[in-house]
């Protein structure tokens, strides 16, 4: 246990020290802002264009934003903030093989699992701080605008794709224990991602996948319940499971 | 007792990819299919510091590292302190203290920090690690407080590394070629450090450096193309080779001429100095019977030790 604090107090000393923590948290707060900004300013920007766009033939009628729009633009930023995590996350452990200090850790009796234990906690928590700070300044910007109970299920929509991002860690943990390189360690996700979004094709399967909960806007509009979310979610817990026990496995034999 | 044992130990890396930069580095340009390490034998006492010697690429980082459990060996048989090394979760590693070839720390920290943080992952009591941390940095030169990592030189990470690895007070101390590196001065200071813990701990410390060699080892071990191809102490090891010579220098050069008439093996090296090849201790008294029967007085008699330098060629057959 001792070992597992230490490490981790290095590891968020890391974070906030070489100023990524900041960066991180800018971000999030920067697309929680985003949301509703966007919303609120689109039919301000429409009626500045509409002379030159009826000029051209469209006609622009009165636009009706509310707390939805606000919501819709929250799901269609949040995975490009996802994106920008991964990238700041991705070489977590791959710029600790290349700077070779790992070495000193494990050579000092460092149980190895518990470098990956340390590395997920790490990236758990800042996901989990900046999604929640990000949905948490778009609800209070809508609830400020608007009125949020236009949508439904708010939370347990956000808290699918949170678990999206949860996954998609699990993955850096998994392909960083096999691979040495940054850009081998995102393509083995993209591609993951790829073939899961493939078979997400055959509708069957598809209440199975991790994939579904992308879809987990719809459940704003009340259009869907949220119990047809639950198969994927608990597949998704055990393909995190998965994914950080051959980690630690593969981590084991690794030569470093 | 011997600290480290390694016997029959062979480790080649075969058509598997080698991932390591520093061996890439090592055997760049060879084919990997060939074994590396092939039936390595040898031992080291406690309390003594072990020179492994070699030139790049004969095998020393790869055997320091199967001793660390770093790599898997393909046979044979590792201990360290009498119990058996094994690859990854290596329990032994607790006895032990490494200081790599390039040490490297995380650049955000202050030395003492990452010598805390060591000293937690280690299992050391915050206060002990806190006392021996203080103690180690003042040894190594690196007191001034709260600079961090990030610009510090190399050897002042070479210093910083040796405290990390004495940190948990191993009973065997590895350095991989700890000097290579650093400039006269810092190879100085370096191997004096080595020196002052002999007491504390046994040292195992390659190198391709032979005046550090034989500045501060006991036992060496030749290792040329995966084997060991000489060991022992340093004056058995020398011994090899005893009798290389005797040099004499005379004050004048009429002395050195009346020196070589009556003693036909010297050959003259310079204006007064003379030189007698193969000779033992013994005849060392046998020409200063002859210098003082003849009255000559010598400015200097010198046995001439044989120099590792020529062992080493000679082990590489160059």
């Amino acid at each position: 246990m001792k070992q597992l604090t230490a490490f981790t107090k290095k590891e968020f000393m890391e974070f906030i020290r070489t100023g990524k923590a900041l960066l991180l948290m800018i971000l999030f707060v920067l697309f929680g802002i985003m949301n509703p900004a966007v919303a609120k300013l689109t039919p301000w920007l429409l009626e500045a264009m509409s002379q030159d766009l009826t000029e051209t033939g469209f006609v622009i009628t009165e636009i009706k934003v509310d707390a939805m729009s606000s919501w819709a633009q929250f799901y269609k930023n949040i995975p490009i903030a996802l994106i920008l995590f991964l990238f700041l996350f991705s070489g977590i452990l791959i710029a600790e093989y290349h700077k070779g200090t790992l070495v000193n850790m494990i050579t000092k009796g460092m149980d190895r699992w518990k470098i990956l234990m340390s590395k997920l906690i790490v990236m758990i928590f800042f996901w989990t701080a900046g999604y929640w700070i990000c949905y948490g300044i778009t609800y209070l910007y809508n609830a400020w605008f608007w009125d949020n109970r236009a949508a439904s299920y708010l939370l347990f929509s956000a808290f699918c794709f949170y678990l999206i991002g949860i996954w998609i860690i699990s993955l850096v943990v998994c392909f960083s224990a096999f691979f040495e390189n940054n850009s081998a360690v995102l393509i083995a996700i993209a591609c993951s991602f790829l073939l899961v979004y493939l078979i997400g094709f055959i509708q069957k399967v598809k209440k199975f996948l991790p994939i579904k909960l992308l879809d987990s806007a719809d459940l704003l509009s009340g259009t869907k319940e949220a119990s047809e979310y639950s198969y994927a979610m608990v597949v998704l817990i055990l393909l995190v499971i998965v994914n950080i026990t051959i980690a630690v496995i593969q981590f084991n034999k690794k030569n470093l | 007792m011997d600290m480290l044992t390694c016997s029959h130990v062979s480790k080649s890396f075969g058509k598997r990819k080698i991932s390591d930069k520093k061996f890439n580095k090592e055997f760049d340009n060879k084919i990997f299919d060939n074994k590396v390490l092939m039936d390595l034998t040898f031992s080291v006492p406690e309390h003594t510091i072990f020179g492994f010697i070699g030139q790049n690429g004969a095998g020393k980082t790869t055997t320091m590292k199967l001793i660390l459990g770093l790599l898997e060996r393909d046979s044979g048989e590792i201990f360290v302190n009498g119990i058996p090394v094994s690859f990854g979760q290596n329990r032994t590693n607790r006895y032990i203290g490494y200081l790599p070839d390039v040490p490297e720390f995380y650049s955000f920290m202050t030395p003492l920090e990452y010598l805390m943080l060591c000293g937690e992952i280690t299992g050391m009591e915050k206060k002990e690690s806190q006392d021996r941390a203080d103690r180690l940095l003042h040894l190594v030169g690196l007191s001034k407080p709260q600079k961090r990592i990030q610009g510090f030189s190399r050897g002042m990470k070479q210093r910083l590394g040796i405290a990390q690895a004495l940190l948990n007070s191993p009973k065997l101390l590895i350095c991989d070629e700890p000097t290579s590196a650093l400039d006269p001065l810092g190879r100085k200071e370096i191997l004096e450090i080595l020196c002052s813990v002999k007491n504390e701990t046994t040292i195992l410390f390659s190198t391709h450096i032979l005046s550090d060699v034989e500045r501060i080892c006991d036992k060496i071990a030749f290792l040329h193309n995966g084997k060991i191809a000489l060991q022992g102490t340093l004056e058995e090891i020398k011994g090899i080779r005893k009798g290389n010579g005797i040099e004499i220098e005379f004050n004048r050069q009429e002395d050195a001429n009346l020196f070589t008439e009556k003693y036909k093996e010297g050959k003259r090296t310079g204006k007064v100095q003379v030189c007698c090849y193969q000779k033992t201790e013994k005849d060392v008294i046998e020409i200063m019977q002859l210098l003082a029967r003849n009255n000559i007085s010598p400015q200097r008699i010198e046995m001439l030790e044989p120099a590792l330098e020529d062992l080493f060629m000679e082990v590489v057959g160059k």
